[in-house]
């Protein structure tokens, strides 16, 4: 990566010679080295004193060295960033235009710098800017994405006015295949069907609808969180637990709700202090990285593949679809996604529902669907 | 302009400020009063909006102001995770400089409030941002970010489906985070210099947006005095280490106030505890369950307790016995905290009014009303003949114009 940077330093910064390229260099390998709990901080805060004096023309290769970088390294670049533009313009000095452009018009770039880069262009030449929009609606960054699509959505609301309907269908529906954004997916989907068009959303979203349901286990004091019940230890369908009413075994459990939401209430009646579990089987095409995006107002816990991915008791703070990013690892053919959800002692109105929301997804939020079971090849384990 | 309030100023300037500046949540002392005189009350838009910003992101932050500079944070961008730190003029509200940074933790909140929902605080020479992602940026006053931490990203579990609001305090050399909620619940003292951990504490599990008061003794020692629904936990804030706790409960939305070491806690009403001198120990001095307040903190000045209840009810006690001596009924309401200057209250609602209220009548009175037209749901900023304001789109700079 030092080589990388090297590089990309002498290709950006040829006027800044041998020894300010190599203080260039130490000074982003210091930012890239900063790790959690504040560790590399201070070396860190040190190297954006130095680099805050660099020219901007070592944006780009500012940008080029969050590829890669964790959150914490990306945000210190981007101070830095900002600090060069910020002094740049107010002494009328210029951006590298074309530099930043073709950052960002290369993909294999991280997504964020790329988005940066778009902001710094639209921030000096909205015209230019505007151009490059297009061509960002299958983008991987949702930031540039939501630019294309925000245009689609404004042609279409045209062609509506000018009633030419059929044309601002197909315009809608190229929008709704691209949307990533919950609030632009859903203006999208209603003005489709007041044209009269269906639109499967949960499809659109990847929401996982056919489960096997066990409960009930108890939630007494919130104690049912941390406790190990039979589902956890052996999640084979055809196994019985010892439930806190007797014999627990699987049932199916089909949601036809739009958003996917699976309710615990609705086999079991609305309870108290009381844990459920559901499991699905997904099929993937290939080995891949894939979220899991879960919404939850209950407690709860997630296993991929019989691994804890990550869990969390907290009871009706709320819910939000893709409240919970969980990165994980599919492997070819059956995945086992068990969920546990806890409903707790509250009474109130608003502590009712005991549900879930869970879809598969890559990390720009595009959908990943279930491959077909029958297909002997990728239902292999 | 500023009244010669000796122990204000002087408590101002220990904790890093000038005289005038208003440098974290709710000004100097944490307890919403300013020294300022001659604020405009007759509050009329012509005469009195020096002037009015539009801001890149939503917010109900307070905010700060040091010398001629006013800083303000915003979060922007659809999933909010833009986290936006602004340094703006004074004198006219143009942009000195604008920083932004991308969110590591949650943005995921309640659509009322915002991820720019904790106040900055600042020593006069660094500013400290947290956010509701529980991202915390330091910067310099020129915008030079000196160093920054992600706490869910280190903590995965410190987050709140609602959001966080608690705001960031300094006490002891120390800057105190205060991230309190439902599961991975704590405080940390961390380094001014890197932003390192020097303590952290697992504190009550339970969803928590109140600030923290410091109290500092006659010595010169600092105790941050934390409150949640388990009360009061006085600690060291050189080492987290908890001096002594008030076990009674407490509110976990409006915050504590301190006067004359008197601690006024929302707690069954209002409860007012009497700290000793040397901040190890308390007693409870009396409760009031007539001056329980709502969402805004508490208030004390001139021996008086302010409280605005659930109705929008402007309750004045008596701050030596919390005999409750008056009401007055305001237009609510209120999300944010009053402030208080030169005998007159200031409180601004959600509804983008701002009522003045001159203390100095025996039952209080309201002498100014202005509308802004934009909810409001932060506490004001009192500094240098001004009061600052922001909504989730503008920030709004309230004095004489002909003084400006």
């Amino acid at each position: 990566m030092f080589k990388v940077l090297t590089a990309l330093s002498l290709a950006w910064t040829p006027s800044l010679g041998r020894a300010a390229d190599d203080e260039f260099d130490k000074s982003v390998a210091a930012l890239r080295a900063v790790g959690g709990e504040g560790q590399g901080n201070l070396a860190a805060g040190q190297a954006m004193q130095r680099l805050a004096k660099s020219r901007a023309v070592t944006l780009p290769a500012l940008l080029s060295a969050m590829d890669g970088a964790n959150p914490f390294a990306a945000n210190y670049i981007r101070g830095a960033v900002d600090v060069i533009v910020g002094n740049t313009l107010a002494k009328g000095g210029q951006l590298p235009m074309v530099e930043l452009g073709e950052f960002l018009l290369k993909k294999s770039h991280d997504t964020k710098p790329r988005a940066l880069a778009f902001d710094l262009i639209r921030r000096v030449d909205a015209e230019s800017a505007e151009q490059l929009v297009p061509g960002f609606l299958g983008d991987p960054s949702v930031d540039l994405r939501r630019e294309a699509v925000t245009r689609l959505i404004g042609q279409a609301t045209g062609l509506v006015k000018s009633d030419n309907k059929p044309a601002a269908v197909l315009l809608y529906r190229q929008a709704l295949d691209a949307a990533r954004d919950l609030d632009q997916i859903q203006s999208i989907s209603g003005e489709l069907r007041e044209l009269g068009r269906k639109v499967n959303l949960t499809r659109h979203f990847g929401f996982l609808v056919n489960w096997q349901m066990a409960g009930l286990f108890h939630n007494k004091d919130r104690a049912g969180f941390a406790e190990v019940f039979g589902p956890e230890e052996n999640s084979n369908l055809s196994a019985s637990y010892n439930g806190m009413d007797g014999k627990v075994k699987w049932q199916p459990y089909s949601t036809d709700d739009e958003y996917g939401m699976v309710d615990f209430n609705k086999p079991y009646g609305d309870l108290k202090e009381v844990t459920g579990y559901a499991q699905t089987e997904f099929f993937s095409g290939s080995d891949r990285p894939a979220e899991l995006r879960l919404g939850c107002k209950n407690a709860w816990k997630v296993w991929l593949n019989g691994e804890l991915v990550f869990g969390r008791d907290e009871y009706h703070r709320g819910m939000r679809i893709d409240q919970y990013k969980l990165p994980v690892q599919l492997k070819k053919g059956s995945n086992t996604i068990l969920v546990k959800a806890c409903q707790n002692e509250q009474v109130e109105d608003w502590t009712v529902q005991w549900q879930f929301q869970l879809r598969v997804c890559d990390a720009t939020g595009t959908a990943i669907h279930s491959a077909a079971k029958k297909n002997p090849e990728v239902a292999a384990k | 302009m500023k009244k010669l309030l000796l122990t204000f100023t002087f408590a101002a300037l220990a904790n890093g400020g000038a005289a005038g500046d208003w440098p974290g949540f709710r000004g100097p002392l944490g307890n919403g009063v300013s020294d300022e005189v001659g604020l405009p009350v007759a509050l009329d838009a012509k005469k009195h909006i020096a002037w009015r910003i539009d801001l890149p992101g939503r917010g109900l932050s307070s905010p700060l102001v040091v010398g001629d500079r006013v800083f303000v944070t915003a979060s922007g961008g659809t999933r909010q995770d833009r986290l936006q730190i602004l340094c703006l003029n004074a004198a006219d509200g143009s942009v000195i400089w604008q920083r932004q940074f991308w969110a590591m933790g949650s943005t995921v909140c309640h659509d009322k409030t915002s991820i720019a929902a904790p106040t900055p605080v600042t020593d006069g020479r660094r500013l400290f941002a947290i956010f509701s992602s529980n991202d915390l940026f330091c910067l310099d006053l020129d915008g030079n970010l000196e160093w920054l931490r992600g706490l869910t990203f280190d903590y995965p579990n410190a987050r709140n489906s609602l959001g966080m609001a608690s705001s960031l305090v300094l006490a002891g050399g120390v800057l105190i985070a205060q991230v309190e909620n439902d599961s991975e619940s704590f405080t940390a003292g961390l380094s001014k210099k890197d932003g390192v951990n020097l303590w952290k504490i697992d504190r009550p599990k339970s969803a928590n947006w109140t600030t923290a008061m410091v109290q500092k003794t006659k010595s010169g020692r600092e105790w941050v005095l934390l409150q949640s629904g388990k009360g009061i936990h006085a600690v060291n804030p050189k080492s987290g280490e908890v001096a002594w706790h008030y076990a009674d409960g407490a509110s976990t939305i409006p915050s504590s106030t301190l006067a004359a070491g008197v601690l006024y806690v929302p707690s069954h009403g209002v409860t007012a505890l009497e700290l000793a001198a040397d901040g190890k120990s308390f007693r409870q001095r009396w409760r009031s369950s007539r001056l329980r307040p709502d969402t805004a903190s508490l208030l004390v000045h001139h021996d008086r307790v302010y409280s605005l209840n659930s109705a929008g009810v402007l309750g004045c006690g008596d701050a030596a016995s919390g005999q409750r001596l008056w009401q007055l009924r305001l237009d609510g309401p209120f999300g944010g905290s009053p402030a208080v200057a030169d005998n007159h209250l200031y409180a601004f609602n959600e509804k983008g009014t701002v009522q003045v209220v001159d203390l100095s009548t025996p039952e209080g009175r309201i002498a100014g009303e202005m509308e802004l037209g934009e909810m409001i749901q932060c506490s004001p900023a009192i500094s240098n003949g001004a009061l600052y304001v922001r909504s989730n789109k503008r920030i709004w700079k309230i004095a004489h114009k002909t003084q400006l």
